[in-house]
């Protein structure tokens, strides 16, 4: 069964008097395991979708099944739960907490979750993942202290810490150099091929999207086109 | 989320930037030290005051004796004889609320030292407990007479201000002979002055002997004796008595109880009997306790039983006591005021600065949602950290008021009282501010779309 199953989903902002349909019909599937690009042009309704994706946003019709969940009517208190559970982000501009050591950035979302960790196993599950992407020595390092491509896997080792079936990743390398962001992506791949996590890249470049199994387009609030890798 | 991961997040929140924090804390700071140091201060005078007022005789209780009726007609207090001195004692011996107790004998006559004569206002014969209980301990001179002069009926007395200008001429009086009822009494002690009373009689105006010297020398019976006796009319002779103006009434001023009202009340005469007991109650918020436990002892002692109306009548001095009262109340209401005004205006601070800190870490609360903070995460966040500032400038409030108190006590010697009760409620004012004031920053921060929050510039 796939992870993630789109049904004629629609999201229509309304401006006033005028009803703006940004997603006009999205039906797709996702499988477990898969690493999906998603690409578009910007004013596509790339980012509507992500976020519809991501749940930080409802669809205005249709049906969104995430984990054998039909999720489109969650409140916002539901939603919250499921990305604590199920969904891992990482922002182009990596959005970090300024002033807070990278362990402290890792632990961050354990602390909304459900299960009560104790404190010691949420520092022993942040250093693990730390370690994972290469920043065993920088545990106690601030986002000031680190470069772009650090601070950058300071957020996938944040995004990893709830153990998500999905990583949603947008424009993951925006801001980096393309030997870092070569790095990064090849990172994505690891976790993808090893861990057999759910990865979806949302980008604009190609570069990037040529690192997916599948990618996804979407064009004027309609998939277009969608061929495996 | 657990209590110490939350606390530890506001306290990261509030590190992030010491300067401001400490900043926007200073308005509670300054208020709850305003609040500490002024109670402190208040409560030092208000003390004093207290202090100042006692002396009056505002802890006063004055028990008298009861009403006697006789076939439906009232004698009016006093006219029944029931005090003793020894219910005196009694009473500062077991009543816990009652710091002093004396009894009074009181007489009006004539004294002479040579040439000169005069009728003091008051004069007592009673215990050197009354001096206790009128806090008039501090002799201007000489000294006060003691227990075993009560004992020997020892013919010392002391004299107020008034007495040594009228009949001394200003000079000490220490050693001299005085006369009344023709018995002399040796002056040992001048009494410091008081001053007119607040109903404007001189309190200066005063011999003070020892009761038994008064009741058993000077009004010469011991049992029949309502505040002048006969020979004392007859000594005065500058007081106009009802029995000069009525002769006819002297003969029996007071009707003779019947054998069954007598039988009614069978301890009605005593050894000696008294006018007068003068107690002194512990502290101001004790003087209705030492009412009760005098009322009760008093008729234990009297053998009344059940309903039947008390034999003596007791009286406060409940004028001054509510103008103490009143004093008290405007002092710490004044100060109450002060301390809102101080401390809302701190809030408007902290209710100003949280409301930069949730705009300026808009993304950081996007980036929470992201991760899985609900609405209600987010508040608590915002709302502990408010609280959690205006308890660390209550806390600074505290100390700085404190000092300043202790300065002010060491430096300008005022008198200040530590006031637990300021305290509490400083940390509690100061954590009720943050929560009024930091909630709407907070509820404002929790009610934020995530994706409007993240991608916010």
């Amino acid at each position: 069964m796939a992870l993630l199953d789109l049904r004629g989903v629609r999201k229509t902002y309304h401006l006033g008097e005028v009803d703006l349909p940004v997603l006009k019909g999205v039906s797709m599937e996702i499988g477990s395991g898969e690493l999906v690009a998603l690409m578009g042009a910007s004013g596509s309704g790339k980012s509507t979708l992500m976020n519809i994706l991501g749940c930080l946003d409802h669809p205005t019709a249709g049906e969104y099944w995430l984990d054998g969940q039909e999720i489109s009517g969650a409140s916002s208190d539901e939603r919250a739960r499921l990305r604590n559970r199920l969904i891992g982000f990482v922002f182009q501009n990596f959005n970090l907490l300024a002033r807070t050591t990278a362990l402290e950035n890792v632990i961050m979302p354990l602390s909304y979750s459900a299960e009560h960790l104790a404190e010691k196993e949420m520092r022993d599950r942040a250093t693990h993942l730390l370690g994972k992407v290469g920043l065993a020595e920088r545990l106690d390092h601030q986002p000031s202290q680190l470069s772009g491509g650090q601070q950058q896997r300071v957020a996938i080792a944040r995004s990893l810490v709830n153990r998500p079936r999905l990583l949603l990743a947008d424009e993951p390398t925006g801001n980096l150099d393309s030997q870092t962001s070569e790095e990064i992506l090849q990172m994505f791949r690891d976790l993808n091929r090893t861990e057999g996590l759910t990865i979806i890249l949302v980008t604009h470049d190609p570069t990037v999207a040529e690192h997916a199994q599948r990618v996804i387009r979407i064009r004027d609030g309609l998939i277009e086109h969608s061929n495996g890798a | 989320m657990k209590f110490y991961r939350i606390l530890d997040t506001a306290l990261r929140a509030l590190r992030r930037n010491v300067l401001r924090a400490a900043l926007t804390t200073l308005g509670i700071v300054i208020g709850v030290a305003a609040v500490i140091a002024m109670m402190e201060i208040g409560r030092g005078s208000t003390v004093a005051i207290q202090r100042t007022i006692a002396t009056m005789g505002a802890y006063n209780i004055l028990v008298f004796p009861g009403n006697l009726a006789a076939s439906g007609v009232s004698f009016g207090n006093g006219s029944m004889m029931t005090l003793t001195p020894l219910d005196a004692d009694a009473i500062l011996r077991e009543c816990p609320s009652v710091a002093a107790a004396a009894p009074v004998d009181r007489v009006r006559t004539q004294i002479v030292y040579g040439n000169r004569n005069w009728v003091p206002n008051s004069m007592y014969g009673t215990t050197p407990a009354f001096l206790d209980v009128r806090n008039w301990n501090d002799m201007a001179e000489g000294e006060a007479f003691t227990a075993s002069d009560v004992r020997n009926c020892s013919k010392v007395c002391l004299v107020g201000a008034t007495i040594v200008r009228e009949l001394f001429d200003g000079e000490s009086p220490i050693g001299k002979e005085i006369r009344m009822q023709n018995v002399s009494f040796k002056v040992i002690g001048v009494l410091r002055p008081k001053g007119a009373n607040m109903m404007g009689s001189d309190q200066d105006d005063i011999v003070i002997a020892p009761w038994t010297t008064i009741k058993y020398r000077v009004t010469g019976s011991s049992a029949g004796n309502v505040n002048q006796s006969a020979a004392a009319t007859a000594a005065a002779a500058a007081t106009v008595l009802p029995s000069q103006v009525y002769p006819n009434t002297s003969l029996s001023l007071y009707s003779v109880p019947s054998a069954t009202e007598q039988s009614d009340t069978p301890a009605q005469v005593r050894f000696a009997n008294i006018d007068e007991i003068v107690v002194a109650a512990r502290g101001g918020d004790q003087v209705s306790e030492s009412i009760d436990e005098v009322t009760s002892l008093l008729r234990e002692r009297h053998h009344i039983r059940g309903s039947a109306p008390d034999d003596f009548t007791i009286r406060d001095l409940t004028e001054i006591m509510k103008t103490m009262s009143s004093t008290t109340e405007l002092m710490t209401n004044l100060l109450l005021i002060v301390a809102l005004i101080s401390l809302v205006v701190g809030g408007v601070g902290i209710m100003n600065i949280m409301l930069v800190s949730v705009t300026e870490r808009t993304r950081e609360i996007g980036l929470r949602m992201a991760v899985g903070a609900q609405g209600a995460d987010i508040l608590r966040q915002f709302l502990v950290e408010a609280v959690l500032l205006c308890l660390l400038g209550g806390i600074f409030g505290i100390l700085l008021g404190r000092t300043t108190s202790w300065l002010v006590r060491v430096i300008k010697h005022w008198p200040t009282a530590t006031s637990i009760g300021a305290i509490v409620a400083a940390v509690v004012v100061s954590a009720t501010v943050g929560i009024v004031f930091g909630f709407y920053p907070a509820w404002k921060a929790s009610r934020l779309d995530p994706i409007d929050a993240l991608r916010y510039e």
